[in-house]
């Protein structure tokens, strides 16, 4: 299990989603009520995070990469607010991804390979539920701290836009993300032409 | 629990097959889950961060954090920026050089038609100003109007006030029809061909009109003095000799039988001037026309109400 090269693709796509996120994106913002929403990357790739290792990894994760996002230029909000948001999206995907593996079949795809390489459909899935724990979590905390000036009626729009924009940006993020772990982890060892999926669950 | 089945070769290192085959309840199975004290700290570091963020108010001791992060990330995503933005204008940049000219072109079309609106602005809201100014006239005098443009103006050498409008017999005009404009009488139908009218106005000195002093119900005559530009340019002379005009007092036509030449009712101009004749121990007054001769443009040609070629009816209405 190549522990440090799992790190460093972490660390990649969370910088790499990152600085995409505030530089590149908004160039392409969907606009609602004078808000640019973009796809939040970096949730997307916590997501996938907690989609190709484990739950604990998945959470700290999270939690760094919340920080970061929470204390990077442009962020003014209160700081802990997307690391707590983050923390939470890692450690719910995590966990409903990977107690759920074994419930499906003994002889089905996740019991044979883990839920190391998982189906489109769960990625989706998994990003939507992200999005919207992920978003809700940040917007509900604003409201608590009194941070945000937005009122219910105002987030609820723009959580289901970012919601949509999460999905459509997934289908690149989070593909793109497992290909990053997965070579980040590899050791250089000839790659099994058959099975690579079960090359990579067996070394994470 | 499944038993996984494969050959041993295709597992190098196979360091935990208890987690492939072991199911959710099998404790065995949650080795990467968090102990339940990381979860707890985590969250706790976050509200902490949040709390000591929000009571530090301006004096955060996150902002120094803050401030370091920024300086590391800042330039990265400036120089992010800096590379990806001409990448994102690069579909702008690759249009063909055919498509520039025809945006070239458009673009020139497009702007000589807004100088032409532009400069026809004022113009066009004088004609609007007009053509409401006709239509009150129209509904003022109960009279339909074929309404017509001013095309010529007669040389001064001719020694006669006389303009062309661009309507004639094909329109329904025939001669000793009035003509009017917004601000008042201009004059009468001297004669017409199929698509032209001569307008004698009201200024010739060949011109009589019979007006009556708008407040006093006075009866005149209103002559021309054959001049468009300069002053006392229309001559009221009443027919009671023993009543004085008085400065300021609207003078309007009295009317001719059938309205013909004139219509009955329509504003010549204002009293300027009141001089005493003492040789006819009368007085004459000089008339302001309300109508600039020099600057007609859309006029109205009385009809008869109900006529076909008329384009303001009596009410006022336009016809389309």
């Amino acid at each position: 299990m190549n522990r440090r090269g799992r790190l460093i693709g972490t660390l990649v796509a969370v910088f790499a989603a990152l600085l995409l996120q505030v530089t590149v994106l908004p160039l392409f913002a969907w606009d609602v009520g004078g808000l640019g929403v973009v796809p939040d990357l970096v949730l997307l790739v916590v997501v996938a995070t907690a989609l190709a290792t484990d739950t604990r990894f998945a959470t700290l994760t999270g939690f760094w990469a919340g920080l970061l996002l929470d204390i990077a230029p442009p962020a003014d909000h209160l700081a802990g607010r997307w690391a707590l948001a983050l923390m939470v999206v890692g450690y719910v995907v995590g966990r409903l991804v990977h107690d759920n593996a074994g419930d499906v079949g003994a002889g089905s795809r996740f019991a044979r390979e883990g839920v190391r390489r998982p189906p489109l459909p769960l990625a989706l899935a998994a990003a939507a539920g992200g999005s919207f724990v992920g978003t809700s979590v940040f917007a509900l905390s604003g409201l608590l701290l009194r941070d945000a000036g937005a009122s219910i009626g105002e987030l609820l729009p723009v959580a289901l836009v970012a919601l949509l924009l999460d999905v459509v940006a997934a289908l690149a993020v989070v593909p793109a993300t497992l290909w990053l772990l997965d070579r980040s982890t590899s050791d250089g060892l000839p790659r099994p032409a058959v099975r690579p999926a079960q090359r990579l669950r067996v070394r994470l | 629990m499944a038993i996984d089945t494969r050959p041993p070769s295709s597992r190098p290192g196979a360091p935990s097959p208890v987690r492939r085959t072991s199911t959710s309840r099998d404790p065995e199975r949650d080795s990467g889950r968090p102990a339940r004290s990381l979860v707890v700290a985590l969250v706790l570091a976050c509200a902490a961060l949040m709390v000591v963020d929000k009571t530090g108010g301006e004096s955060s001791p996150v902002d120094p954090v803050r401030r370091a992060v920024g300086e590391v990330v800042g330039p990265v995503q400036a120089g992010v920026s800096t590379v990806v933005r001409p990448l994102v204008d690069l579909p702008g940049a690759l249009r063909t050089n055919g498509s520039l000219r025809d945006d070239v072109d458009r673009l020139e079309a497009e702007n000589a038609g807004l100088r032409n609106q532009l400069a026809k602005a004022g113009y066009d809201e004088q004609r609007l100003a007009q053509l409401a100014g006709l239509r009150a006239v129209a509904r003022d005098s109960a009279h339909a109007l074929v309404a017509a443009r001013v095309i010529a103006i007669g040389p001064a050498q001719s020694f006669s006030s006389t303009v062309t409008l661009d309507a004639g017999s094909d329109t329904g005009l025939r001669p000793d029809m009035t003509v009017v404009a917004a601000e008042g009488l201009v004059g009468r139908i001297t004669s017409v061909t199929a698509h032209t009218a001569t307008v004698l106005l009201i200024v010739d000195d060949t011109s009589s009109v019979g007006g009556r002093i708008g407040d006093n119900l006075e009866l005149g005559f209103v002559r021309g003095h054959g001049t468009l530009g300069t002053d006392d340019r229309l001559e009221l002379e009443l027919a009671d000799r023993n009543v004085m005009p008085q400065v300021g007092q609207p003078v309007v036509t009295w009317g001719s039988e059938g309205g013909s030449p004139y219509i009955a009712g329509i504003p010549i101009g204002t009293v300027g001037k009141v001089y005493e004749s003492l040789r006819e121990t009368s007085y004459r007054a000089v008339i302001t026309p309300g109508v600039d001769f020099t600057a007609l443009d859309l006029v109205g040609v009385v009809v008869p109400s109900g006529d076909q070629h008329a384009t303001i009816e009596a009410d006022g209405s336009l016809v389309p």
